[in-house]
């Protein structure tokens, strides 16, 4: 073969091959979480990070334990949405361990809050609730369990802000109804149901009106007592 | 001189007669099935019996249908949504009222042998005793002595939820007569050990027909494939046609592989299947996984259908405004993960193009996929899965069906086109 023949064919080899080659630079390497958990991010938002608008809660930054049991929850029916009760029905305690981890972990800001169109009065009501309960009717301030700055506490409390209102009115009244459960003895559902719409409405309205402090970090772990024995804040 | 029956008295006689035989011939076909001893009596309380026990409950995903949502395992009250009704599975734990309790193994032989309960009544065959027929009295016994293992849980069944005329025994006679035989499976003694192994895992414990095959209008099984669940949402493509679930041409390596982790280098698992494989197939041993792979992979296959001509094609082919929709869809919700041209990712997130689980008709499995998503299931071989979202309340039936259509439309996948009211059906 003659010089030239080389160098064509050298040109045509380059030509099939360069392609491929930088394909194969721009291909992702396949193996991390966030890859692995592309079928959270139509609802959760990229990175877990829902806004506060509309229903659908945020997940990135809520201390571990709390996903973790929520998870459990899903795959065992306590919590029901036909949507995740899908997504969890095959699932181990170790991958469901090791993604309550991975959302936790995530350090993300959060959006603005909304003001709901409500009254002030509606708003105190709701504060008062939060902050102190209200002792004649048994109910425990939301503070003394989800931490002062309503961040949540570890392992397994929730914070109560960045939330959407829908979501809180709608977790409350499921609880309420027995739609929503948690591991007995399960304190929440018993609170819930000391609840009057008014209520729920009135302390959902004012959480997601506030903003969240300190990045939303939750608070370490309880040394003292709460004011209730809760079955998912064992686990 | 004898009174003659006029042409109306003979043919009511002749009816009365035909009656009187079929029913006769209802009762023979129901007649209680020999009953066997075992062979070899076991030792009930023994733990390498019990520990059998245990992995052939595994191998016939008991748990799978025993089994609510969070309940606790083999204590029953799932619902199976069948075409006839709703039929709830009893409690399997020893419990003395509500459970076991008071069986006996010849009690449960019957059940999984002939069909019936400790009280006498036939069974309804959503409990595959056509399938469990052919389990040795051995290992029948194995089972039992794994049930009576358990902690008893006090859980009453719930009665089933059938229509009429299903709700009758005399119903279920007939069907019986129809459709089932008691018998163990004879091993073929030209076959290999393993196809015969595999044969009694598939065809028995396994029940892998008890979806798989198609089923005519009174759910009677059939010898060929692919068949819709019985709750109608999604369809077990058949294990005799390879352009459906049929892995004769596969690598054993790959049929082991998709059993035994939920992936494969050829497919995965998905919908019904992924429960099967996370309860049942995940746990069953090397070797016994192999054998049924050899079965299934020697199964009499189907021609697949010969490929449409230029014209068919044409018909077949959506409207432009449908796969436009559909490529819009598509390439802001799946595009990301699947590739531009429907390639895939590695391991990760499946090809499209050629993709069985796209083409396969009627269309169930992909529209499901795309409505609710999934994980394979976690296992030991695959402990962290990747996921695909759910889509069902992002799209609505429209959407649904032109990004389906576009996908079996694509990058040289030539299937028929997905309707809104198929999609609508499906949720």
């Amino acid at each position: 073969m003659s010089a030239w023949k080389y160098f064509v064919f050298a040109v045509w080899a380059l030509a099939l091959v360069g392609p491929a080659a930088v394909s194969a630079q721009e291909a992702r390497p396949l193996d991390s979480m966030a890859q692995r958990m592309q079928a959270c991010a139509v609802c959760h938002g990229k990175e877990g990070r829902a806004s506060s608008e509309g229903y659908l809660p945020r997940i990135a930054g809520k201390p571990a334990g709390y996903l973790y049991n929520q998870l459990v929850n899903f795959r065992e029916g306590r919590r029901q949405n036909a949507a995740m009760n899908h997504l969890m029905q095959h699932m181990s305690d170790d991958y469901l361990r090791e993604i309550a981890r991975y959302f936790a972990e995530l350090d993300l800001p959060y959006p603005a809050p909304q003001r709901a169109a409500v009254s002030d009065d509606v708003l105190v009501r709701g504060e008062g609730l939060v902050r102190r309960g209200d002792a004649k009717r048994d109910v425990p301030a939301c503070v003394a369990c989800h931490g002062e700055q309503m961040t949540g506490m570890l392992p397994a409390v929730p914070g109560l802000l960045g939330l959407p209102r829908d979501y809180l009115i709608g977790q409350l009244g499921a609880w309420r109804t027995g739609h929503r459960k948690a591991m007995a003895p399960d304190c929440m559902a018993a609170i819930a149901k000391r609840l009057t719409d008014e209520d729920i409405a009135a302390a959902a309205s004012w959480l997601a009106a506030q903003p969240v402090p300190g990045g939303g970090k939750p608070a370490p772990a309880p040394t003292t007592r709460g004011p209730m024995e809760c079955g998912s804040a064992i686990r | 001189m004898k009174p003659s029956l006029g042409l109306p008295g003979r043919v009511v006689l002749g009816l009365v007669v035909l009656v009187l035989l079929f029913a006769g011939w209802v009762v023979w076909r129901n007649l209680p099935a020999d009953e066997r001893e075992a062979e070899r009596p076991l030792d009930l309380t023994h733990a390498a019996v019990i520990a059998r026990g245990e992995y052939l409950a595994r191998a016939g995903n008991c748990m799978g249908c025993h089994t609510t949502r969070g309940g606790t395992p083999f204590a029953g009250g799932r619902g199976i949504e069948t075409p006839f009704g709703t039929i709830y599975a009893p409690n399997l734990t020893p419990d003395p009222e509500t459970g076991l309790g008071a069986w006996t193994a010849d009690d449960f032989w019957r059940a999984m042998h002939d069909g019936r309960g400790r009280d006498g009544r036939l069974l309804y065959p959503a409990f595959p005793y056509p399938n469990y027929t052919h389990v040795t009295r051995e290992d029948t016994d194995a089972i039992y002595a794994y049930l009576r293992s358990l902690p008893p849980v006090q859980q009453p069944r719930r009665e089933h939820e059938l229509r009429f005329p299903y709700s009758l025994q005399a119903s279920l006679a007939v069907w019986r007569a129809l459709y089932f035989t008691p018998r163990g499976l004879e091993p073929e003694a030209d076959k290999p050990p393993a196809w015969n192994r595999g044969r009694y895992l598939v065809e028995g414990l396994g029940h892998c027909m008890a979806c798989h095959a198609s089923r005519d209008a009174l759910g009677g099984a059939l010898d060929s494939g692919g068949s819709l669940m019985p709750n109608g949402k999604w369809y077990a493509p058949s294990l005799h046609a390879r352009h459906q679930a049929g892995v004769a041409q596969w690598e054993t390596a790959d049929v082991v592989a998709l059993l035994k982790t939920g992936v494969s280098r050829k497919a995965s698992v998905m919908g019904p299947m992924a429960e099967v494989v996370f309860y049942s197939t995940q746990y069953l041993s090397e070797d016994d996984l192999r054998a049924m792979a050899v079965y299934l992979q020697a199964l009499p296959q189907e021609e697949p259908p010969p490929p449409l001509s230029p014209r068919e094609l044409e018909e077949q082919r959506a409207d432009a405004v449908v796969l436009d929709l559909g490529r819009r869809v598509y390439e802001q919700q799946c595009a990301s993960c699947h590739g531009d041209r429907g390639s895939g990712q590695a391991s990760a997130y499946p090809a499209l193009a050629g993709n069985r689980a796209v083409l396969v008709t009627p269309p169930h499995n992909v529209i499901q996929a795309i409505l609710w998503g999934g994980f394979t299931p976690t296992t030991a071989g695959n402990p962290r899965p990747y996921g695909m979202p759910p889509f069902g309340h992002v799209l609505n039936d429209q959407e649904v069906a032109a990004v389906a259509t576009y996908i079996r439309q694509s990058w040289g996948n030539q299937a028929p086109a997905v309707t809104s009211l198929q999609v609508s059906r499906a949720r």
